[in-house]
């Protein structure tokens, strides 16, 4: 070794000696300080980058209660993300026309009289409730079905896999109702407040922020709950809890419904991002993405999925946009990463680096 | 609050055939089990011991015959169900949940509201802490308690899950081979913890170490290819021409 690298490693080492001493809230408060700052810090593109992004997180908290704490792998969370960005779309739609007028792509698509199921929607209350309940009634109807008949591991994840598949197919053949390959898109305004304000992304970017953040401090609760307690044991001997008198089966469900409305949410705040929501977003592959950056990030960590969504996120928009076809190589070499050498992701790693010191 | 009887039946397994693809596992098994009374099934290999455990918690399902646990028929009932109404059972290979601490295991275990809601909570009950308390006490694993159960020795996990077992409040223990992988000394202190548990419970333990059997100094039934062969003590089991040659391989 030379003199420059032994001295390099000993101020490195004086300087992580130093970093222990710090109380250890020390990188919350930096973390906070840096997400109140960003506003005023970043171009409107990179926050509305951030914005979306944090979006993510907010799904990907849903999969560290379901999979890192529930052994439950999902990859049809796209179809729970893609139910709340409808959700809100169809009210931007409804919002934006003049009374008893239809959807441009409905009038396109030859349809005379608008949907049923669409009316309620132009009422913003119902929009933003059923946000969260129809992801999460759907989700429980769905889990319960399946896990009343302990289908469970592999089979699961392909079942879910199947309904994305299935969900971005119903999506598309039905343009006379959703818009099709196109999706939904061109909104004017939410509640009133017109996306061409610049003050608009702002004020989204702070509701973004206030939603994650009492999704975490709520989930940190859960999860150090009897509940999560119990949703590891059911994870780790699914066996001995049902003979101790517990129904594992209805552990899993609430915390699969739960996952679903987060992602629902996740998919409302996304739309009023990006200003859009399509097919394109909740397939397969996008849902197999979502598993990917809480892999990433560490599927036992509430800090690591948002760490992981925020990282992969930030990474597919350099490479994409230096590379376009690069992409799918590079997600999906990071993932056999991910799997092969860090199997709890960044944070695991964290932890093990924190062991061996202590 | 009315006691039953001692010497009333508590459990009855009524002419039980569970039946795997034509193999009879069980073969109209029967076998009454009083109030407070503590029974080892013993048998060869294959005898249908575990699956009569099995059968009793509803894992495996009878095609003949019923089960009726304080005079209700349990047969058809979900397994969390018949748990719920005091049947706990220890299984073969220690069924601790490994990343839990010691006492998290216990604390499941004595937990009586056991629907997914009431677990939206971060306290524990009192009533629950004391119970975890005498049962830590109880398998001599207080110095262990706040560990993750998965560090614990073999048969340190299975004193546990008798732990776990006996906490639940169930009026009757299923005990499968709880000395499997244990010393001398280790199977010694089980029986001395198994005859103690037996003053309030009943007890129903599978096992085929005949010394260990022999310490629990309690009632014997032999099965052989899932049927009933032979009850009485421990010395009747030993003089029995048709239970010696069940064991040494011969058929009678």
């Amino acid at each position: 070794m030379s003199d420059r690298t032994a001295a390099a490693l000993e101020k490195f080492q004086a300087f992580s000696a130093r970093l222990d001493r710090l109380p250890r809230w020390t990188p919350y408060a930096v973390v906070a300080v840096l997400a109140v700052a960003a506003p005023y810090l970043l171009s409107s593109y990179d926050l509305n980058l951030l914005g979306r992004f944090l979006s993510f997180a907010v799904l990907g908290m849903g999969l560290v209660l379901l999979w890192g704490h529930g052994g439950v792998l999902s990859l049809g969370q796209g179809v729970f993300f893609g139910l709340g960005g409808y959700c809100i779309a169809m009210h931007m739609k409804l919002s934006d026309l003049p009374a008893g007028e239809l959807p441009d792509f409905m009038v396109w698509s030859g349809v005379t009289e608008l949907p049923w199921w669409w009316a309620p929607f132009e009422n913003p209350v119902f929009a933003v409730l059923a946000i969260i309940a129809v992801p999460g009634v759907f989700g429980a109807l769905f889990s319960w079905l399946v896990f009343h008949r302990r289908v469970g591991g592999t089979y699961f994840a392909l079942i879910t896999q199947a309904l994305a598949l299935a969900f971005a197919t119903l999506l598309i053949s039905r343009q006379d109702w959703t818009g099709g390959f196109n999706g939904l898109t061109n909104f004017s305004n939410v509640f009133g407040f017109s996306f061409a304000d610049p003050a608009t992304p702002r004020g989204l970017y702070w509701v973004t922020l206030i939603i994650l953040a009492a999704c975490f401090f709520g989930l940190k609760w859960l999860l150090s709950s009897r509940f999560g307690v119990l949703l590891r044991a059911s994870r780790d001997g699914e066996n001995r809890v049902r003979f101790l008198g517990y129904d594992p089966a209805n552990f899993k469900i609430a915390a699969f419904s739960i996952a679903a409305m987060l992602a629902g949410v996740s998919g409302a705040l996304f739309t009023l991002h990006a200003g859009n929501i399509s097919p394109a977003l909740v397939g397969v592959v996008p849902s197999i993405e979502m598993v990917i950056w809480v892999a990433v990030g560490g599927r036992h960590s509430l800090i690591g999925a948002i760490v992981g969504a925020l990282l992969v996120n930030f990474a597919r928009d350099r490479i994409s946009s230096a590379f376009p076809d690069l992409w799918y190589y590079f997600i999906g070499g990071l993932f056999i990463l991910a799997v092969t050498f860090l199997p709890n992701g960044l944070s695991g790693a964290l932890d093990r680096w924190r062991g061996s010191k202590a | 609050m009315i006691v039953p009887p001692m010497n009333s039946p508590l459990l009855s397994v009524d002419g039980v055939t569970v039946d795997f693809d034509g193999f009879k596992a069980l073969d109209t098994f029967s076998l009454v089990l009083n109030r407070g009374e503590t029974r080892v099934v013993i048998g060869p290999n294959g005898a249908g011991k575990s699956t009569l455990c099995d059968t009793i918690i509803g894992r495996v399902r009878a095609s003949e015959g019923r089960i009726l646990f304080e005079d209700a028929d349990i047969t058809h009932l979900p397994e969390h169900k018949i748990a719920q109404r005091g049947v706990c059972r220890k299984f073969q290979a220690p069924g601790v949940l490994p990343t839990l601490t010691v006492s998290q295991n216990l604390e499941l275990a004595a937990q009586k509201d056991r629907r997914w809601w009431r677990a939206l909570r971060q306290s524990i009950g009192e009533e629950v802490v004391s119970v975890v308390d005498e049962t830590l006490d109880r398998v001599d694993l207080t110095a262990r308690r706040a560990e993750p159960a998965g560090l614990l020795s073999h048969g340190e996990k299975q004193w546990l899950e008798i732990g776990m077992a006996v906490a639940t409040g169930a009026q009757l223990l299923l005990l499968d081979e709880p000395t499997a992988g244990m010393g001398p000394e280790e199977t010694r202190r089980t029986a001395e913890l198994i005859r103690d548990l037996g003053d309030e419970r009943t007890i129903l333990v599978i096992d085929h170490d005949m010394s260990f059997v022999e310490q629990l100094q309690a009632g014997v039934t032999v099965m052989h290819q899932g049927k009933f062969l032979f009850q009485g003590d421990i010395e009747e089991v030993r003089k029995d021409p048709e239970v010696a040659a069940v064991y040494l391989g011969h058929t009678a």
